[in-house]
């Protein structure tokens, strides 16, 4: 059994076996991805995670592929990029995979943000995941915005020349930065070599995170639809088979819609911009400069300010107060299922940024400043003021007892949940 | 015997205490050390990412020729990366400029914020009233503004008196490239160093003789 120190492990597999008892991965992946107790009651919401993994992957494979193919420099990237849609075995392939992979990461990475919004999956004691997973998001937002500077299109130049300028608003250093960031006098060759290098390389700090974001939820557990806590092994079941089968349901529909966009409509506007597909022209701006899809409700924000610096910090400002919504949010009940008055709220935030969204991809004139204006002071009111002030004053419906029992049919008992007061507000 | 154990307890003891004294002190300066080589390593690789000497000296000023440029005529030039225009403004445009309609809509009508040369500090913004020299980078986050130099009473948008408008976020600017109110675009277009080698020679990076101003003197490029 236990000798010089070697770790003990039941793998009949004699290879299995002995890597384990020297380095027991396989015991880790038994506990994490077997045994590991999940909750019961998951519905389809839950595995918008394991598709931002498998996004991630695929983004990984299709990335390192492409550069084997790319030219970082402003005389070649433009030409590089056309070499493997036309020259390259499979080339377009492999990038259309990658264009429609960033879209849709961010697709499964939202749904996933406002899953933990509408769940509650923020509060105690799932803090750090969520703080782990905001950092996921600034990090997926720059890999994203650097690698669409990589192609060197029209869109690419002054995308770029638009966002890094954002640091310029920053009193007394902005000027400083912003040369810092372009390495010269404006976004040119030193700035596209250093974000192919940092493009390539953010992915794999993703990695790192991605790793400590779930050794987090490890540690606590999954949040689940009723927001209540696990009370014991009735509640859950083991991670395999029953959540690797339906994360891979999840996969497979997911795949299938990758593929139609791949396939089908990869220059549907919103995955390309045509604009990005005539070269960048420093002399030239584009008649109507608009980011991805998935940077329009922040760029709305952006631009419903009448003042540089305060449309900066309005826009970061709206990312970064995601940081303290486990502690602005003063409900104890988890799950918006009971919570009358927020689960309308929500609906209306979730329809606040399309509304910024919608506004972000049209001109800043007429109806749409005001519509900006409006949608941006309910996105902040919503975060500021809503989130604190409806916890105290919203009577939430009684919780069912336990997972088990509201799985199996027991519904709720008002009174039980009544005697409890942390599941009460 | 028993005296000299006695000696040799206290002595340890008086070597502990003295010790955790000494150890707090040499972690201490340990740690300080590190950070600060940490940081004298890490400023080598910071400062590589600012602009490089060939970047630098690629910014060398140019001489523009400016003999072949009509009237209400606006051309572009490229030094340091940056698009210079450069206008040929008529008696009308000089005249909206002064014009109490126009000067009402403006943030900074009399260039207070510096961004111009002392010898760009007068109404036109320039070093001869007919002749504009600006940096045609928009002042709220970089697009370039196009020039419309006519008056109009819908191109590009209603009440047009002529200027600039930024493509971008809607920024407006008058032909000397003051802002007006009410845009993001927080000041007026910086206007680069520059002198006039002779009537129709324009050198742009180089200042007339006993100024001193560069770009990085502005507020905001
Ligand atoms: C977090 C994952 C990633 C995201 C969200 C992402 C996003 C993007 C986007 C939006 C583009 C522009 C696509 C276009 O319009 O052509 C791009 C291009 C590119 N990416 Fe990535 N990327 C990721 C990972 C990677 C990795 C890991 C590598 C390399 C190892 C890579 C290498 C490239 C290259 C070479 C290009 C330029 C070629 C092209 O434009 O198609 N990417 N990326
Ligand atoms: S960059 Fe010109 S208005 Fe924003």
């Amino acid at each position: 059994m236990a000798e010089l120190g070697l770790q003990e492990n039941e793998f009949k597999n004699p290879v299995v076996h002995w890597i384990d008892a020297r380095l027991p991965v396989f015991t880790a992946m038994h506990k994490e991805y077997r045994q590991f107790p999940t909750p019961k009651n998951f519905n389809y919401f839950w595995n918008f995670g394991a598709l931002a993994t498998v996004n991630l992957a695929i983004m990984i494979i299709t990335g390192i592929f492409l550069a084997m193919n790319y030219n970082p420099s402003t005389a070649g990237a433009f030409d590089s990029v056309e070499r493997i849609m036309r020259d390259v075995n499979w080339g377009w392939m492999i990038r259309y995979l990658h264009v429609v992979g960033a879209s849709l990461f961010f697709v499964t990475v939202y749904v996933h943000i406002f899953r933990g919004l509408y769940y509650g999956s923020y509060k105690k004691p799932r803090e750090m995941i969520w703080m782990l997973g905001v950092v996921l998001l600034l990090l997926l937002m720059a890999t994203a915005f650097m690698g669409y500077v990589l192609p060197w299109g029209q869109m690419s130049f002054w995308g770029a020349t638009v966002i890094t300028n954002l640091f310029g608003a920053i009193p007394v250093v902005g000027h400083g930065i912003v040369t810092w960031l372009w390495g010269g006098f404006a976004v040119a060759n030193p700035t596209l070599n250093r974000f192919f290098s940092l493009h390539y390389l953010l992915p794999f700090i993703i990695v790192g995170f991605l790793v400590l974001h779930i050794m987090a939820l490890h540690t606590v557990g999954s949040n689940n639809p009723l927001g209540i806590d696990v009370k014991g092994p009735q509640d859950t079941l083991p991670f395999h088979p029953y959540y690797t089968v339906k994360d891979s349901v999840g996969v497979c529909v997911y795949l299938i819609v990758f593929a139609i966009l791949v396939f089908f409509i990869p220059h549907q506007p919103l995955l390309m911009d045509p604009n990005n597909s005539i070269q960048a022209n420093p002399l030239q701006t584009p008649s109507d400069i608009v980011p991805e899809w998935y940077f329009l409700p922040f760029y709305a924000i952006l631009r419903s300010v009448p003042n540089k610096l305060g449309g900066v910090v309005l826009l970061f400002g709206s990312i970064f107060v995601l940081f303290f919504l486990p502690w602005l949010d003063t409900s104890p009940v988890r799950s918006c299922r009971f919570r009358p008055i927020m689960r309308w709220l929500w609906v209306l935030f979730v329809i606040d940024v399309f509304v910024l969204g919608y506004v972000g991809a049209n001109r800043p004139v007429g109806i749409f400043i005001l519509l900006g204006r409006i949608a941006t002071v309910w996105y902040y009111i919503h975060m500021l003021i809503f989130l604190p002030l409806v916890g105290k004053l919203e009577r939430p419906l009684p919780l069912p007892e336990s997972i088990s029992k509201s799985v199996l049919g027991g519904g709720a008992l008002p009174s039980a949940a009544a005697a409890r007061p942390m599941e009460k507000a | 015997m028993a005296s000299s154990s006695e000696a040799a307890t206290a002595n340890s003891e008086g070597h502990a205490a003295e010790g955790a004294e000494r150890r707090d002190f040499l972690k201490m300066v340990t740690l300080a050390t590190a950070a600060v080589g940490v940081c004298a390593v890490a400023w080598p690789f910071i400062d590589s990412m600012n602009p490089a000497k060939d970047t630098i000296a690629a910014g060398s000023p140019i001489d523009v020729d400016l003999s072949q440029v009509a009237p209400g005529q606006q051309i572009v030039v490229l030094w340091r990366e940056k698009p210079i225009l450069l206008v040929n403004r008529p008696a009308e445009a000089l005249k909206t400029l002064q014009s109490s309609a126009m000067i009402n809509r403006l943030r900074d009508p009399d260039s207070r914020v510096l961004q111009q040369p002392p010898y760009a500090d007068n109404w036109h913004r320039s070093v001869k009233p007919e002749w504009a020299v600006l940096v045609g980078i928009c002042t709220h986050l970089g697009c370039l503004p196009q020039y419309f130099p006519n008056p109009s009473a819908n191109t590009p948008v209603a009440d047009w008196p002529g200027g600039y408008l930024c493509p971008c976020h809607g920024s407006k600017y008058d032909l000397a490239g003051r802002v007006w109110q009410g845009v993001p675009a927080p000041f007026n277009l910086p206007v680069p160093p520059y002198n006039f080698l002779d009537a129709r020679t324009v050198r742009i990076g180089e200042n007339p003789p006993n100024v001193t101003y560069s770009l990085n003197d502005i507020v905001q490029i």
